[in-house]
């Protein structure tokens, strides 16, 4: 997939899982710059991006995301 | 179910107006979201939790210190979560010397936190038992093994239910046996667990919510009083009145075993106090017949406390059970297999519950399992008395009061009927319904694929096969008609069958008008039709009659110009290949 399609879907999680319209991500968007988007939020990020992609992240790697980029290349090296 | 984030949309609702509880819930790992899905939960069942949540891993500050929030909360509810990984870590620290004792010490620390609460608070405990973790440094063995984690755990488990049995109030939320219902690996996320110190992994967070909001419904007096059942493949399998009480399907073989299993369970629940009653389409004597006479029943008449048997539509007949036992409809569940049914008493009486049931009979009791419908908070021994209390008011009880006016009812189910001759599309299914056919049958001369297909080319005979559908769904072939020419002016219905399934709908009267334009417009001037009586098809005695038809000798005649066209609510349906 590529990074484009893979961010358009990404998207989409985000705004369905924080209930958030107008939420737009690209690769250098933190945390910060998204009000819904705290320690629990992430959580139910995580598990969304592993069920809509089939894929299982390691604990060490849901710690590791500083931006939204981070999390593509995460996703990516699974295959995606 | 819903899932988590749609029960977290629900805390946008507004909750003003529901009824408030104040539920406190004091966890040893992070509840944050069980928080949240418990009151987003609640708001469907029009409950506005107040929630309280402790920081985590605070629950004896909280509770011994009575200068705390907790106790300035004055909650109705609390709800302690102390989980197994935390009892697990805590029985990793202790000397092995120890392990032996594990669980009996656990438990008078559960005890007391149990009295002190009840002791200082107005309150009732709801408190989660231990999904199970094996952390098998013994194997099978530690079994075998008084001291293993296992052992201790099931133990504490085991005698949590003691202690519940003893303590009024205190209530065991069944987290264990939800783990066993989804896996382990569905219940427990690792990597989440790691970040997040929560135990219930996000899929799992809705079906714990939903076994706490049953204990807290059942506190606030919102319990299940009654079950009412449908009888033809609900109760048993087949349809009694086509079958037979010598092949409906119940007993030890095949599928039989699921409506064995089916009726033990509805003998628990009355022996427990659950009221049972049955809502049937059939025709009363024979409905009862199988209660009475089937050595393979489990459920007698005496279990039945109203038994309403007829051919009127199931939400006038649930109300009169409504007034026999005069009980809140909130408090009755309708177990029914057939959809149509099914939809039209929810329509009507929206606060009945009206489970899905599987279109497997096999899959029904695992299914009624999983929806826990009759949780409870106490029983007592009036409660085994009430069956006999309500067979006595039934007696006295014969208003029939009508929910639905009929004409009303009939237009708002958009009936339409696709009228065909017999084609190579419908030919097997007539077949199979002439077969079938015993109760709405006039002749019950039965054809076979073979000879309906030789009818079919005939000069002499006209056929008919109808459908009917409805704002519910499609119920399919459901009516023949054969029509024979006697002579140049007579048509003889050589068959008339239907299925039971859509009795008063004014199906007779839609079929009639077809026929007798079919003979008008081919300058036929009598319809003749015959009733044969056989051991089950008494229903259709008076057809002809009740249509307008006079008896001659052994025949009922109908002249073409008497007839008047007779009202009914079913449009013709187009066929979409013309």
């Amino acid at each position: 997939m590529t990074k484009d399609e893979l961010l358009k879907q990404i998207n989409t999680i985000f705004i369905n899982t924080l209930d958030n319209e107008d939420v737009i991500v690209n690769e250098t968007t933190t945390a910060n710059d998204v009000e819904e988007w705290d320690s629990l939020t992430h959580i139910q990020l995580v598990v969304a991006i592993e069920k809509h992609f089939k894929i299982r992240f390691t604990s060490k790697e849901i710690q590791s995301w500083d931006n939204v980029g981070v999390m593509l290349e995460c996703i990516q090296k699974k295959g995606i | 179910m819903k899932d988590f984030s749609q029960l977290k949309k629900n805390l946008k609702r507004d909750f003003s107006g529901l009824k408030t509880i104040r539920v406190a819930i004091l966890g040893d790992t992070s509840t944050q979201f069980l928080a949240q899905s418990l009151r987003g939960l609640g708001y469907d069942n029009n409950l506005n939790l107040e929630i309280w949540e402790a920081d985590y891993s605070q629950i004896e500050r909280q509770v011994y210190d009575f200068s705390t929030e907790l106790y300035e909360f004055k909650p109705e509810i609390v709800i302690v979560f102390q989980s197994t990984h935390k009892l697990l870590g805590k029985y990793n620290k202790i000397q092995p010397a120890q392990h032996e004792l594990f669980a009996s010490n656990e438990l008078l620390e559960i005890e007391n936190i149990y009295s002190t609460l009840t002791n200082n608070l107005s309150t009732k405990v709801i408190y989660y038992n231990y999904n199970e973790i094996d952390d098998s440094v013994y194997g099978n063995y530690a079994n075998k093994t008084e001291s293993s984690f296992l052992f201790q755990l099931r133990k504490l488990n085991y005698e949590l239910m003691v202690l519940a049995s003893k303590k009024l109030n205190l209530y065991l939320c069944d987290l264990s046996s939800i783990q066993n219902q989804v896996g382990k690996s569905n219940f427990f996320q690792p990597s989440i667990y790691i970040n997040t110190e929560m135990v219930l992994s996000i899929d799992v967070l809705p079906k714990v919510a939903a076994k706490t909001l049953d204990l807290i419904n059942v506190l606030n007096g919102m319990l299940k009083k009654c079950v009412i059942l449908d009888l033809d493949n609900t109760t048993w399998g087949g349809i009694i009145g086509d079958d037979g009480i010598d092949n409906i399907q119940i007993g030890s073989l095949g599928i039989g075993k699921a409506f064995s299993e089916f009726q033990y369970w509805i003998k628990k629940l009355k022996n427990r106090g659950i009221v049972v009653a049955v809502c049937s389409k059939n025709t009363e004597s024979v409905a009862k017949a199988p209660f009475e006479k089937h050595p393979d029943m489990i459920l007698r008449l005496d279990d039945i406390s109203v038994f309403v048997a007829n051919w009127e539509n199931k939400a006038d007949n649930i109300l009169q059970i409504q007034k026999i036992l005069n009980i809140g409809f909130d408090s009755m569940v309708f177990l029914d297999d057939n959809p149509f049914e099914r939809n039209i008493v929810r329509e009507n009486i929206p606060q009945i519950c009206v489970p899905e049931l599987p279109e497997d009979p096999a899959d029904y009791l695992e299914y009624l399992y999983s929806l826990n419908l009759f949780e409870t908070s106490s029983l007592s021994t009036e409660d085994k008395e009430r069956t006999k209390l309500y067979q006595v008011e039934a007696q006295r009880v014969t208003i029939q009061q009508k929910f639905t006016n009929e004409i009303d009812f009939l237009i708002s189910l958009h009936m339409l009927s696709l009228i065909e001759p017999f084609n190579n599309f419908n030919t097997p299914r007539v077949a199979q319904l002439s077969q079938r056919s015993n109760q709405f049958n006039l002749r019950t001369v039965r054809y076979t694929e073979s000879e309906l297909e030789k009818l079919r080319i005939s000069k002499d005979y006209f056929t008919y096969a109808f459908t009917l559908e409805d704002k519910f769904g499609d119920n399919g072939l459901i009516c023949a008609v054969i029509l024979k020419i006697e002579n140049s002016t007579v048509l003889f219905i050589d068959t008339w069958f239907m299925s039971c399934r859509v009795l008063k709908r004014g199906m007779e009267d839609f079929v009639l008008n077809t026929i007798v334009n079919f003979a008008k417009e081919n300058a036929f001037t009598i319809i003749k039709g015959e009733y044969i009586p056989t051991a089950k098809n008494e229903m259709v005695k008076d057809h002809y009659l009740n249509l307008g038809f006079e008896k001659q000798n052994d025949n009922w005649i109908l002249n073409v110009e008497n007839h008047k066209h007779r009202n009914n609510y079913i449009g013709i349906k187009n066929n979409k290949n013309d």
